[in-house]
């Protein structure tokens, strides 16, 4: 069993165990990707989409889903490991990732059923969970906005054009998570750039900012919990997380951010995820 | 009829009359929101109009949001802040799902004027016609504005549209019966086809009744949808007429002149001239800019003359 959602529901703690076998196994089918990045965020990701959100993966355009946008889109591995958990397509599709004529393009794509924005460029996904969370509150719908950032992508100036304009807008229906790995692509995130204090910048922007342990299933629930009660602003969950979580030799590695394990190290990380 | 209008007013003035028929269009601006005449659609639909500072590029990517639940999103400013700005949002955000945004860009191109070169948009077209989901469309005058502004929004897609500041001339001044993707025929002549956009199709039909006095009739195209442009009407006009002259307010690199040349190199190869800008400007007015650019009467019936002697 993963050390993952240690105080959660062995449901959960399972789905987030084949999600991150998932991740490992189509990475190395693809010979390419993102699976440090995908690892980090497997806890928060599954916590979304089989505990939190309202959606449909038998109708992936109900107009009154929650929405959930992968801005990192490179960890596009973890959402399509969820989506096919959850029922989006099979889960056998997984292996065609980065493949000629696939749907499960090398970054998220709107040609996968369930995702909901194409990215691959850093810091365009909180704008665009603006757009959604505003077109939700002018059609009077329920539904609630996800954004996924990671830390690095904080170093992107349209994070905090679109910060400024949602706490603006006191877009309540619009919650940020950052996969607060400490990791980017080449090095650590504060050797490359400076984001702490990072709650408090977000404070300052006018959100209500969390701090919480990413890879703790109720700490997660409890601050998207806390999130949905939240009247008049946005909130941020600030989730520390452990880059390549779940794989002795990714853990804390930079080397992992954009390469793929390679046979032996597949099974490797296959033993150790369980 | 009016001798002049300000394209950038009657499309303001055309979403107003939009939005009242239509509750899912949702105008966004940048702090210029006077000047692109936006504010009129803001004053009778705020809850509907939503503006967000100079930043164009959460302005693209929040459209593109938007477009994604089901609204019309109308990105309203400056074409250099519309386009060159938030380029990447526009390729990723919108570009790479052909999301149903519209870009209204006004103050377009070197007739801008005294606010000098990173005020003029001149790449604009290049850019934008390189975005494959995108269409592109160069209004001639305000009477064409209104309708290609009601395709831009009744039809599914990117487009950008790309408006002038001051007032310029009117040409269709016995109204005009624009579709989208389709050329019009503003002058018949078979001696040379002079096909333009934007202001300079009043510029060429100045040049082409010129030439007519000289005993040299030439067809003049509105090319106003540059993208898709309407290639039979270009091979038409090469067959027809044995030589082409295009003329545009941009960049002679990647426009209408171009496009048309690479269509008729490839498909029927008789002399093309350009007419279009050889690079940045400077301040001044937009007559004086126009003038000594070379987008005259003048230059575009001396390209015509360089044309029509090029035919074997």
């Amino acid at each position: 069993m993963s050390p993952t959602f240690e105080d959660g529901s062995d449901e959960l703690a399972e789905t987030a165990r084949r999600i991150r076998r998932h991740v490992v196994t189509m990475t190395a089918e693809a010979g390419s990707g993102h699976p440090g990045g995908s690892l980090s965020a497997v806890e928060i990701v599954t916590a979304l989409y089989f505990r939190i959100m309202r959606h449909r993966p038998e109708e992936p355009s109900w107009p009154d889903r929650d929405r959930f946008i992968l801005s990192k889109a490179h960890t596009c591995p973890v959402l399509y490991a969820a989506l096919a958990e959850a029922g989006y397509f099979p889960v056998e599709e997984l292996l065609t990732f980065r493949k000629v004529n696939s749907r499960l393009q090398g970054h998220a794509h709107t040609k996968t059923p369930g995702v909901e924005m194409s990215g691959g460029s850093l810091g365009q996904g909180l704008s665009f969970g603006v757009g959604t969370a505003l077109a939700a509150r002018l059609d009077g719908r329920e539904s609630r906005t996800y954004v996924l950032l990671g830390d690095g992508e904080c170093d992107e100036g349209q994070v905090w054009e679109a910060a400024m304009s949602a706490s603006n807008y006191g877009l309540d229906n619009l919650t940020a998570i950052i996969d607060r790995n400490g990791i980017q692509n080449d090095r650590r995130t504060d050797d490359v750039m400076q984001l702490e204090p990072l709650s408090d910048k977000w404070r300052a922007f006018g959100w209500n900012a969390l701090e919480i342990d990413g890879h703790r299933q109720t700490a997660i629930l409890g601050a998207l919990s806390e999130a949905r009660g939240a009247r008049g602003r946005p909130t941020v969950v600030i989730a520390k997380t452990v880059k390549g979580r779940g794989v002795s030799f990714m853990e804390n590695n930079a080397d992992f951010h954009g390469k793929a394990p390679n046979r032996e190290q597949l099974a490797q990380a296959l033993v150790e995820i369980g | 009829m009016v001798d002049r209008l300000e394209t950038r007013a009657v499309a303001g003035q055309t979403l107003v009359e939009l939005g009242r028929g239509n509750p899912d269009l949702v105008v966004l601006g940048g702090d210029l929101n006077k000047s692109t005449h936006a504010n009129k659609f803001g004053a009778e639909f705020p809850d509907r109009f939503f503006d967000f500072g100079p930043a164009e590029q959460n302005i693209v990517s929040v459209a593109a949001g938007m477009a994604a639940s089901g609204k019309t999103p109308v990105v309203s400013t400056f074409a250099v802040f519309a386009s060159c700005r938030p380029y990447d949002q526009l390729r990723v955000s919108v570009a790479q799902s052909s999301l149903n945004v519209k870009v209204i860009a006004t103050h377009a191109g070197i007739i801008t004027g005294e606010d000098g070169v990173s005020a003029h948009a001149i790449e604009d077209i290049a850019i934008m016609s390189a975005l494959p989901t995108f269409t592109v469309v160069v209004p001639a005058d305000g009477v064409e504005t209104a309708p290609a502004v009601r395709a831009a929004v009744s039809t599914e897609g990117p487009f950008y549209v790309r408006l002038s500041r001051p007032a310029t001339p009117v040409v269709h001044s016995n109204g005009c019966s624009f579709e989208l993707g389709r050329a019009e025929t503003l002058r018949e002549g078979g001696d040379a086809a002079i096909v333009a956009c934007g202001v300079m199709v009043h510029v060429s039909l100045e040049a082409a009744e010129r030439l007519a006095r000289d005993g040299i009739d030439c067809r003049v195209l509105n090319m106003s949808t540059v993208k898709p442009i309407d290639r039979q009407a270009v091979l038409d006009a090469a067959r027809d007429t044995g030589a082409v002259v295009t003329a545009e307010e941009h960049y002679l690199l990647g426009g209408l002149g171009s496009r048309v040349a690479q269509i008729v190199a490839a498909a029927n190869p008789v002399p093309v001239e350009s007419v279009a800008l050889p690079g940045y400007a400077e301040s001044g007015t937009a007559e004086e800019l126009m003038a000594k650019q070379g987008l005259t009467p003048d230059r575009v019936a001396a390209a015509v003359m360089r044309a029509v002697s090029r035919k074997r």
